[in-house]
């Protein structure tokens, strides 16, 4: 890293002991590194511009009704039931997004098996596969015809056009997150302690529940989360396989898209605000989950 | 989004070997293991394969139909460049965020890193509906834009903005963390030298971040590509000129044309695949390089 042409002037030594003397003033500045103003002042012009502006204007947009006209466009009886719908399915993909998510960090980290590596970089697919195309794909396979959908038919179960295939969509978009917050922490983790709790009798059950667990809830907590919150907003892959039945299998960001086509701009925006509000919340939650988090792992060595 | 990022994979140490006492009896171990590989199966393995089982169920024939249609050239034509100005966009934003959070210390730090992350929060087609709001016939700038017959909304602007939204984060949120374990002496020691600000970055910080940015790169680029909720709200759907291909997938789809659809849909599981691929490598490349640092210390 160091410029050849000051070797002509120094030797090695001197340079040394100038740049660290040069270094101990700087500390007692400020900060000497130039591009501060540049890089802040673009920063924030492209986030207002992209991002902040368009954003308030959906508030903006909103604040056109009054609170009575907002409140019975929120509230109306169909958009609840799409609340429920999708508030109830993110919660249980999340739900089982947790669990099997916890299970494949720890088959990952902890176990060896032929094709792992595949199996691990494949984990990824939800994030990179367009929403689209896995709401298509999801379709064929739980559709009534499908591969998995016709060995669950005969049985009474339909995945495909009810609010089990939302679940199933949510659960593909959700994947990931569990996975990826749990596994670094997973191998962070030191052999020591649970050889500790077994030479103090513990056997592999509460070393585990008691041990390990703790370790990893606030990951668990915060790829939950994230889950769930990806899975609110969550559009592509869902309407292919919701069959978009009013009052059964109808999502919230599908009642913003039909509103948007009847050219309803105010009750579309009125139904966003209360999505990008719950949003907001939503995301510092998991802000703070990963502060704790950090906290947490950073506080064991 | 926000935990997924490389800095978790230069992790690889403490591969103790692990005895009885600190692991489970083959038969635990096995079910579990079965366990998950059959939950993958029923959500990741079956509907990846499903899609290109669809697109080939009715001959190699129909595949290059689909995929040579007039239609289907001009939405991969307008996929390739929502993405080719969206990822430059974001990269440079994503530089400048990093450079200004990791390198100085300010007010407000932690709410401009929270408020990058918005568009992750913010579902897709919220995304889309903002700038209907702003440059739609009805919107703020609606009547000058159309004085000016100049279309945003149901026309490509439009289009590259929901992607630039909804891809905002990723770069940014590769290198800040990144950048900010590395901190700031080499490039103090570049200064000290005499090196210019554009020296340093050149020279000290983009060689040390450029795994960072490739992975940042590769995310933002997957995502601009596959992109279909914020797009398909502004798009307007006009075959043929605003159709993007996540886009020309559901139409061909809700027109009954599966084999059509699932055929454009496998060009896009196969990016995916690629994007998977990519992402593997620079782990690798990372881990390696941690490793190396390691022992070399």
């Amino acid at each position: 890293m160091i410029n050849h042409y000051f070797y002509h002037i120094f030797d090695s030594v001197t340079l040394a002991r100038y740049i660290k003397l040069e270094l101990n003033n700087m500390a007692k500045q400020k900060n000497v590194l130039p591009g501060f103003n540049l890089t802040l002042g673009y920063t924030l012009l492209y986030l207002s511009l992209i991002v902040l502006i368009p954003l308030s204007a959906a508030f903006i947009k909103t604040s056109e009704l009054s609170f009575n006209e907002f409140w019975s466009v929120v509230t109306a009886p169909r958009v609840l039931a799409s609340y429920k719908l999708t508030f109830g399915a993110s919660l249980i993909a999340a739900i089982i997004n947790a669990a099997f998510g916890l299970l494949t960090a720890w088959v990952l980290v902890r176990y060896t098996f032929p094709g792992k590596k595949i199996i691990d970089a494949l984990v990824d697919l939800p994030f990179a596969l367009p929403t689209a195309v896995a709401g298509i794909a999801l379709t064929a396979v739980y559709a009534g015809n499908g591969w998995v959908g016709s060995l669950l038919e005969p049985h009474g179960i339909k995945v495909a056009f009810t609010p089990i295939g939302v679940i199933i969509a949510l659960t593909f978009i959700g994947l990931p997150f569990v996975v990826r917050t749990v596994q670094p922490v997973l191998e962070d983790l030191e052999a020591e302690t649970e050889e500790a709790a077994a030479s103090l009798g513990a056997n592999r059950l509460q070393t585990f529940t008691k041990v390990i667990l703790p370790t990893l809830w606030p990951a668990l907590l915060t790829g939950f989360a994230l889950a769930f919150a990806r899975a609110i907003g969550e559009y592509g892959s869902v309407i292919f396989i919701a069959g978009n039945v009013p009052f059964v299998s109808e999502i919230t960001p599908l009642i913003i898209i039909t509103k948007l086509e009847q050219y309803e701009y105010s009750s579309a925006t009125a139904v966003a605000v209360v999505m990008l509000i719950i949003s907001f919340l939503l995301l510092f939650a998991i802000n703070g989950l990963q502060w704790w988090s950090a906290r947490r792992n950073g506080s064991l060595y | 989004m926000a935990n997924t990022g490389i800095s978790q994979y230069s992790s690889y140490h403490n591969k103790v070997s692990r005895n009885r006492a600190t692991s489970e009896p083959a038969w635990i171990r096995w079910s579990l293991i079965i366990t998950t590989l059959v939950f993958l199966s029923f959500f990741l393995f079956v509907p990846l394969l499903a899609v290109f089982t669809e697109a080939l169920r009715k001959g190699l024939g129909t595949y290059i139909i689909a995929l040579t249609d007039s239609d289907a050239l001009s939405a991969i034509k307008l996929t390739l460049i929502a993405a080719a100005i969206a990822v430059p966009l974001n990269l440079v934003f994503g530089v400048s965020a990093a450079w200004a959070i990791a390198k100085f210390d300010f007010k407000g730090k932690s709410v401009l890193i929270t408020l990058i992350d918005l568009p992750f929060a913010v579902s897709p087609v919220i995304a889309g509906l903002i700038y209907v709001l702003i440059f739609g016939l009805q919107g703020w700038f609606g009547s000058y834009l159309s004085d000016h017959d100049f279309k945003v909304i149901f026309a490509i602007p439009g289009i590259v903005l929901a992607t630039v939204f909804v891809t905002f984060p990723f770069v940014a949120r590769e290198l800040i963390p990144l950048m900010q374990a590395q901190g700031k002496d080499e490039e103090e020691a570049g200064l000290v030298l005499g090196a210019s600000g554009w020296q340093i970055f050149w020279h000290i910080t983009l060689p040390n971040i450029k795994w960072g940015l490739l992975y940042g790169v590769i995310l933002t680029n997957a995502r601009a590509m596959g992109e279909f909720g914020a797009v398909s709200v502004v798009s307007g759907h006009i075959r043929g000129l605003t159709n993007t291909m996540p886009l020309h997938v559901e139409i061909l789809y809700n027109e009954y044309n599966y084999a059509a659809a699932f055929a454009v849909a496998s060009l896009l599981a196969l990016l995916a695949l690629v994007t998977l691929v990519l992402k593997s490598i620079v782990e690798w490349q990372v881990a390696r390089n941690a490793s190396i640092n390691e022992h070399s210390n």
